[in-house]
């Protein structure tokens, strides 16, 4: 006899999904111009959830005037109200949070356990811990009298999208700016769930505008002078096209972009926590992370070892129904995504690595891949440079800390790295060496409000979180 | 049995004015009661003369809780002190209405009050998880080490709450305290306590761990003395008492080397670094 | 498999530092987060009463206290044998864990009322404490087995350990296990609670297999923290790592502090995601627990019933 575990579904029942969303401008509900919609589905099932707005240019710029027109009243709010409004946002959150969890994972592909345990509690805490800073700012060290913006652009990713939502949104509001902000194409829902939100916190109509649409939306806005700056989270090479376009504009930019992160293992490593982290790093939210440990950098006399606890590990990751709460790894958000992983991935085969896929039951419906490494993976491989964002591992070996830290650093990438080891010295001395953001020394993937995020090199400019991160959002400020 | 003229005349539950002790409201152990006036001259309340013994015992809560306050996350101690912020609101009628009645202020002035007394609680409450932030460093030494430094907490700290305005200067010196991670034995004005008990009932009702904030009404002539020569206090702000009390305190004080301040100013982040304490840690950088 | 369990260290104290300095350490943050992401699991309906049976069969139906009467030790022999009077279907318990002068009437009753294949184990070597001398831990050991104990719970010598007299602690062991011959199996109880750091439950725990324990138990049930979800999990670990060394399965019994059936079914979900199915059955995973037992009771019946049930449902012994 086996210990199966049973289905143990979360109910949608908490979730009312509309058949038709509009735009969020200016405080109401408002249809596009041109009445034209996409649709949004879920990926672990296909099914088509509902039809959303899709915003034209016209709609862009009548969330920008709106934004204009709330940033009149916005910024003559005394700050320690502006921080109340973001108070009760988060409290609101917090109170819809089983709504906002179940939501986000038939919209995105994620676990239910996910959403609730990690997405939506950061997702209020970044608001809570912004509604602190509204009031305090002149204290934050970016200046006697920092100044806003204005209004602001912001263009999210589908991999958080609520909480890309709450790392945008609340530092952004919490100095003062106003904003339009676009979700992605495929994970619209959170956001026009969040909309509600601003409704009942009485926000102030146009401090928050939220246009869905596509890439042609997102340039619209990158594009429309009555931006004064803009925040993308989001692909390289999205990134570099955005730098282009508004070079000369004059208007303020962060970028937070991809990564190929290097998860480095000592000798001296804690062996079971090393394995739970190099999961995490790199399955965890199906592998879509920016920050993902995507390159295991194992030092080669622990190699064999740790790699048997890794397949071992591995063999216990449960794939399937995202609203099931014991699945550990849900759908690919999308089946571009899917098609793109799977490329890469047969790079790899190609190329002379070989594969290694925990055997798990793939569901009939919905974009799936199961959790795989690669071993005798080099850096002139494909799947050692190229960011899969997919459960993907390549396992690369190393023989002296010099030779790990090369390793790590030869990348065009440079937003998070891991080093797990027993000695604190060679913790201090690996951190100084990388060249990454974010380093996480024996954990992995912690997020935090207070803590400041972003990367070196091709992974972007500027930092969200933290003191550091209001420097985004306020003008003169580094 | 009911009839129009008794339904005119309800007699109200009048409250019943205790100590707040280790998340209790006890009277105190001595049994003492005084009288307060309003400010017509009228008697209002009948609040306990908080004894040495009740301090001792508040002192024995405060040491208590320390350790849970201090160890939950900056984080934590934030979302617990906005509610307390919640429940001020939800009370702000019955905090007016003791403001009016106490300092004879006109509501307005007596609304105004409760109401900047509330913004800045929520102010100190945002302040738990940026201080280190802002008044931590990294420090650039010579040789292969990190070095940094964090302010941490004191430890427990006695509040002498100003007089007046009753509740908003009681707020101006318990907040901060409560920011910095410490627990807090407030010993309320005397003539002017309604507010502090008030704001202890918003408390108990706040998910405050016990013994994290503890309200004393009474004497502070009789119960300063005390505070300053207990060896279990960390800290005094000694805003509400006068030069010559806060003499005598510092004095008492210098045995266990208390953190004293007294504040004339109002808020500040400095109100929250004077009760912490600045730790310096090195640590090697090498293979 | 690497080597067995008796090449792993010749007891000399130089040589178990050495083995013991193999061992990789343990985070204790990682270590806590693993332990509560799996407490996350959701184990519903059928899954559910396969578990609560499962643990209802493992549990080591104990009770120690200094007023123990032969009354009280039949009673709970009684309930070991038929949990629930109204429902013959529920299995019967793991075992009876006793004090050594209460094995013969435990033994007696279980023979007399149906119960001959639940054994008897006592607790031994100066139990909670540990402290006394080594004839003392002998004929404590010596008086259980001839009353007819067939396991024996002994605690290790918390104070050696944590001085560092290590062999101290290896040979008491040894000496102990060689008591019991095969007339009884040998649990080796850490005292996790006094151990306090994973990186000291982990090698204690390696140093109990090492020395011949058929079983490594948490926690005597006096002291607290006794069978916290993070202790069980690092010794989960040790067991199936010292399985990958010498190809022995040794048992882990936590005990103390589990009194709901959330608690059980959680410690059931670490064994699968730890050390695996294998060790899901009473031979190497049992519950030290008491009160336990009742609010698994309540919660199978509220699988057949529907309703949530209430004390007076289930037996007080």
């Amino acid at each position: 006899m086996t210990f199966e575990y049973s289905s143990a579904p979360e109910s949608k029942a908490i979730v009312t999904i509309d058949p038709v969303y509009k735009l969020f401008i200016g405080g109401k509900f408002v249809a596009p111009k041109a009445g034209k919609t996409f649709t949004t589905i879920n990926p672990a099932t296909e099914e088509v959830l509902a039809k959303i707005a899709y915003a034209e240019k016209s709609d862009v710029d009548k969330a920008v005037k709106a934004a204009q027109e709330g940033l009149k009243v916005w910024s003559k709010m005394a700050p320690s109200e502006r921080g109340k409004y973001l108070y009760r946002i988060a409290r609101i959150m917090q109170e819809r949070a089983r709504e906002f969890a179940v939501l986000e994972t038939m919209d995105n592909g994620k676990p239910i356990r996910e959403t609730r345990d990690v997405d939506i509690p950061l997702a209020a805490a970044h608001f809570f811990y912004h509604a602190g800073w509204a009031d305090k700012l002149e204290h934050a060290g970016v200046g006697d009298n920092p100044k806003p913006y204005g209004v602001v652009g912001q263009i999210i990713p589908w991999n958080f999208p609520l909480l890309m939502l709450s790392w945008k949104i609340a530092p952004a509001l919490a100095t003062g700016n106003t904003v339009v902000l676009k979700p992605a194409e495929t994970t619209p829902l959170t956001a026009l769930l969040f909309a509600q939100v601003c409704q009942q916190a009485e926000l102030p109509a146009g401090v928050v505008n939220i246009v869905t649409g596509d890439g042609a939306t997102g340039a619209a806005i990158v594009n429309h002078p009555g931006i004064n700056k803009i925040a993308f989270t989001g692909s390289t090479d999205v990134g570099k096209l955005i730098a282009r376009s508004v070079a000369g504009t004059g208007k303020g930019l962060t970028l937070e972009l991809g990564g190929k992160g290097a998860n480095i293992v000592f000798e001296d490593a804690p062996m079971d926590e090393t394995v739970e982290g190099i999961v995490n790093g790199i399955f965890f939210n199906q592998g879509h992370v920016c920050c993902a440990g995507s390159r295991l950098l194992v030092q080669e006399n622990i190699q064999d070892e740790l790699l048997e606890k890794l397949k071992r590990r591995m063999s216990q990751i449960r794939l399937g129904d995202p609203l099931d709460k014991n699945t550990d790894i849900g759908a690919i958000n999308s089946r571009e995504q899917l098609e793109k992983i799977t490329e890469l991935a047969i790079s790899g085969d190609t190329e002379g690595a070989e594969r290694f896929s925990a055997a798990c039951t793939i569901p009939a419906k919905g974009f799936w891949y199961p959790p795989t490494f690669f071993t005798g993976v080099t850096q002139a491989h494909r799947i050692a440079r190229e960011e899969i964002f997919g459960p993907v591992l390549s396992v690369i070996s190393f023989r002296t800390p010099q030779e790990a830290i090369e390793k790590a650093n030869n990348t065009p990438f440079g937003l998070s790295a891991g080093v797990w080891t027993d000695k604190g010295s060679r913790i201090l001395w690996t951190a100084k060496h990388l060249r990454a953001g974010v380093i996480w020394a024996n954990t992995f993937n912690k997020f935090d409000p207070a803590s400041p995020f972003g990367g070196y090199k091709e992974s972007g400019w500027g930092r969200e979180g933290g003191r550091h991160g209001l420097a985004a959002y306020l003008k003169g400020a580094k | 049995m009911s009839n129009s003229k008794s339904r005119a005349m309800r007699l109200d539950v009048k409250k019943t004015y205790k100590l707040f002790i280790g998340g209790a409201f006890p009277r105190s152990e001595s049994g003492r009661t005084y009288q307060v006036a309003d400010s017509k001259g009228e008697f209002i309340a009948n609040p306990s003369l908080a004894s040495r013994k009740d301090l001792r015992d508040a002192v024995v809560a405060a040491r208590s809780a320390r350790a849970g306050w201090s160890g939950a996350t900056a984080f934590n101690r934030g979302q617990i002190l906005y509610r307390i912020a919640e429940m001020m609101e939800g009370r702000s009628a019955q905090f007016v209405d003791e403001i009016i009645a106490l300092e004879g202020l006109t509501p307005s002035a007596a609304k105004k009050q409760v109401e900047e007394a509330i913004d800045l609680w929520v102010w100190y409450s945002g302040w738990c998880d940026k201080i280190g932030s802002i008044y931590g460093s990294t420090n650039a030494v010579s040789g292969s080490f990190y070095n940094f430094t964090i302010p941490d907490s004191l430890g427990v700290v006695a509040v002498f709450a100003p007089a007046k305005p009753s509740l908003l200067g009681l707020v101006h010196s318990l907040a901060p305290v409560l920011a910095g991670g410490n627990t807090a034995i407030v010993i309320a004005s005397e003539k002017y306590p309604l507010s502090a008990i008030t704001l202890s009932e918003a408390i108990g009702t706040s998910d405050v761990p016990g013994g994290v904030v503890n309200i004393l009404t009474g004497s502070a002539a009789e119960l300063a003395p005390w505070a300053a020569s207990h060896m279990d206090i960390d800290g005094i702000d000694a805003t509400g008492l006068n030069s010559t009390q806060e003499k005598e305190v510092r004095i008492a004080g210098a045995d266990n080397l208390k953190r004293i301040s007294s504040f004339k100013d109002g808020a500040s982040p400095q109100r929250v670094l004077a009760f912490m304490e600045n730790k310096t840690v090195w640590h090697p950088i090498g293979v | 498999m690497v080597t067995t369990a008796a090449a792993l260290t010749d007891g000399s104290l130089s040589s178990i530092k050495g083995f013991l300095k193999t061992l990789s350490p343990v985070d204790q943050v990682g270590a806590d987060a693993r332990a509560a992401m799996l407490a996350t699991r959701s184990i519903k309906t059928a899954s559910k009463k396969w578990a609560i049976d499962m643990a209802i069969s493992m549990i080591d139906l104990t009770t120690l206290e200094g007023a123990d009467t032969d009354g009280k030790v039949k009673a709970i022999c009684n309930k070991a044998i038929r949990p629930d009077p109204t429902d013959p279907s529920v299995p019967h318990v793991g075992a009876i864990c006793v004090y050594n002068d209460m094995v013969t009437v435990a033994r007696k009753q279980l023979d007399e009322s149906g119960g001959h294949d639940i054994p008897v184990a006592a607790v031994s070597t100066a139990f909670p404490s540990g402290r006394a001398s080594l004839e003392v831990k002998e004929r404590d050991t010596k008086d259980a087995i001839a009353n007819g104990a067939t396991e024996i719970d002994m605690v290790i010598d918390r104070g050696a350990f944590l001085s560092g007299d290590l062999e101290k602690v290896f040979s008491e062991i040894v000496y102990i296990k060689s008591l019991c011959g095969d007339k009884a199996h040998l649990k080796v109880i850490l005292e996790t609670g006094e151990l306090v750091t994973y990186d000291n439950v982990r090698r204690a725990s390696f140093l109990a297999m090492a020395a011949g324990a058929d079983f490594i138990k948490t926690s005597t049930g006096k002291v607290a923290p006794a069978a916290t979800a993070p202790v069980v999990l690092v010794m989960l670990e040790a067991v199936r790592d010292f399985y990958q060394m010498t190809g022995v399965r040794i048992g882990v019994k936590p005990a103390g502090g589990i009194r709901t059936t959330k608690d059980a079914i959680k410690q059931l979900v670490l064994v699968k995601e730890t050390a695996g199915e294998e060790w899901l059955n009473p031979g190497l995973f049992r519950i030290g627990a008491s009160a336990l037992l009742n609010d698994l009771l309540m919660q199978r019946q509220k699988l057949t019933s529907g309703h949530y049930g209430g004390a007076n449902y289930v037996t007080l012994d």
